[in-house]
């Protein structure tokens, strides 16, 4: 059974299509990088998972489950075991880095012992001990992205989704939060589901991709397959090749 | 012709402003911040949608900030003596005051809220925050300095309303100011009223100013 499983998901606004019967799976473990220009609809997308999105059509399953079903209180439950990071870091500007760090853990009502506890080892897991009293004012992009990280963490979810988690970052800090992944991803068996815009993202952390243009998956696979043998013009054009002359309109 | 300034005159008037004011902002505030959020909450596309509610409360927030304030005493004379059981006095001037100003604290606690940045509300979603617990734990915290602005301003106005109140016998330094100084002639009464009536201004303002201040954790040096 796959671990999330968008099932032929659509959106329509009153006259724009922003997903038009997309279907993924995805397996526990995997790190999936959906890319994809903007508009293409990847925000959309990534938020049915966590029921940010409702899809107009279509159905979303996480183990099993369709989403869909779920009364406010089990989503929000589902919620608190999947964590976000997202572009602009979205940390609450009146909480130090430990409060905010410690919030998804007080939203679910673990006891005060065990946050402090869990906080200290997060702190210590992403290399900011000693900005804990810290206001994310105070921080660096790559800081804040940090926290963002160690508060996602938190709960220890099976599923971590990204929303352009290092596109407000210079290349250096970009690579050491996707090293940060990386290695997190490797110790702990976390799925990460990232939406980009940048290949070279896909290229670093992912290890299977889907590549999304207005609104359709153009051409899904492992990234070793997909990289070395592009068959759509958008993936083609993300790897920075150009497009054979007439488009090899094979899609995989 | 000027007689000496009649000092406990003065310190009366100046408790009667001190206790309009105080009581006034403490309901201001106590109206002021659920209705704000009501107005937000309500609102399309929020969590608690009721359209209606929200046109309703828009409406009667609107009303209660279009009328003179003068007129607003003269209006809830009835409201006045059915709460208190008088129509006169410096309680009974706080009813006019509170309905004017909650209704305009509100508004400033309802554009507080929507100033937040949108997606720190979408993480505390992202991460199974009930709607009380984006209230209590994301909204409030993260618009307590302009809140805290707002009822600095809020308070302002109240001290410059209280002045009128003497209108319904509510006493106060406006009212001293108006009778001694204004109709008797007795410049320096009216001037050291109106002196004492800036400076409590200035002092409301100051120590508003500090608190939103403090509160404030978005530009911090590191």
């Amino acid at each position: 059974m796959s671990l999330i499983q968008l099932q032929n998901v659509s959106k329509r606004y009153a006259e724009v299509t922003a997903l038009d019967r997309v279907s993924v799976d995805v397996q526990t473990g995997e790190m999936l990088g959906i890319i994809g220009h903007s508009g293409a609809g990847k925000s959309t997308l990534l938020r049915m998972i966590n029921g940010l999105e409702q899809p107009t059509d279509g159905e979303v399953f996480i183990r099993g489950k369709n989403i869909a079903h779920l009364s406010k209180s089990d989503l929000r439950k589902l919620r608190s075991k999947i964590g976000m990071i997202f572009q602009h870091f979205n940390l609450l500007s009146s909480r130090t880095v430990y409060q905010n760090i410690a919030f998804p853990m007080q939203i679910v009502g673990r006891k005060k012992s065990e946050i402090a506890l869990r906080v200290e080892e997060l702190l210590d897991r992403v290399g900011l001990t000693d900005k804990r009293n810290a206001y994310p004012s105070q921080l660096s992009g790559g800081q804040k992205q940090r926290v963002g990280i160690a508060r996602a963490l938190a709960n220890q979810p099976q599923i971590v989704l990204c929303d352009e988690a290092t596109s407000a970052l210079d290349p250096a800090t970009t690579d050491s939060i996707l090293q940060l992944i990386q290695e997190i991803n490797r110790e702990t068996g976390i799925t990460f589901v990232f939406i980009t815009h940048e290949m070279s993202v896909v290229e670093k952390v992912c290890s299977h991709v889907a590549v999304l243009e207005a609104g359709n998956i153009v051409e899904t696979g492992n990234v070793a397959d997909v990289f070395s043998n592009p068959q759509h013009d958008v993936t083609q054009s993300f790897l920075g090749l150009k497009p054979k002359k007439g488009g090899d309109r094979n899609v995989s | 012709m000027s007689p000496s300034l009649d000092w406990a005159l003065i310190w009366q008037g100046t408790g009667e402003t001190l206790l309009m004011v105080a009581i006034s902002t403490f309901f201001s505030a106590l109206i002021g911040i659920p209705l704000g959020i009501l107005l937000v909450i309500t609102d399309r596309g929020q969590f608690w949608e009721i359209p209606w509610l929200q046109k309703v409360l828009g409406f009667i927030v609107n009303t209660f900030r279009a009328v003179p304030f003068i007129v607003l005493i003269l209006f809830l004379f009835p409201v006045t003596k059915w709460i208190l059981g008088t129509s006169l006095g410096t309680t009974a001037a706080t009813i006019p005051l509170i309905a004017g100003a909650a209704p305009f604290f509100a508004r400033m606690v309802e554009t507080a809220i929507r100033e937040i940045d949108r997606g720190v509300v979408e993480a505390a979603e992202a991460m199974g925050a009930s709607p009380i617990t984006i209230v209590l734990q994301v909204f409030l915290p993260e618009a307590m300095p302009a809140i805290v602005s707002g009822l600095t301003v809020s308070c302002v106005s109240l001290i410059s309303y209280s002045a009128m109140a003497g209108m319904v016998g509510g006493g106060g330094l406006g009212d001293l100011a108006l009778r001694y100084g204004f109709q008797m002639f007795d410049e320096k009464m009216m001037f050291a009223c109106g002196i004492l009536l800036v400076v409590l201004v200035q002092m409301v303002q100051w120590i508003g100013d500090f608190v939103s201040r403090r509160l404030d954790k978005r530009n911090l040096q590191s």
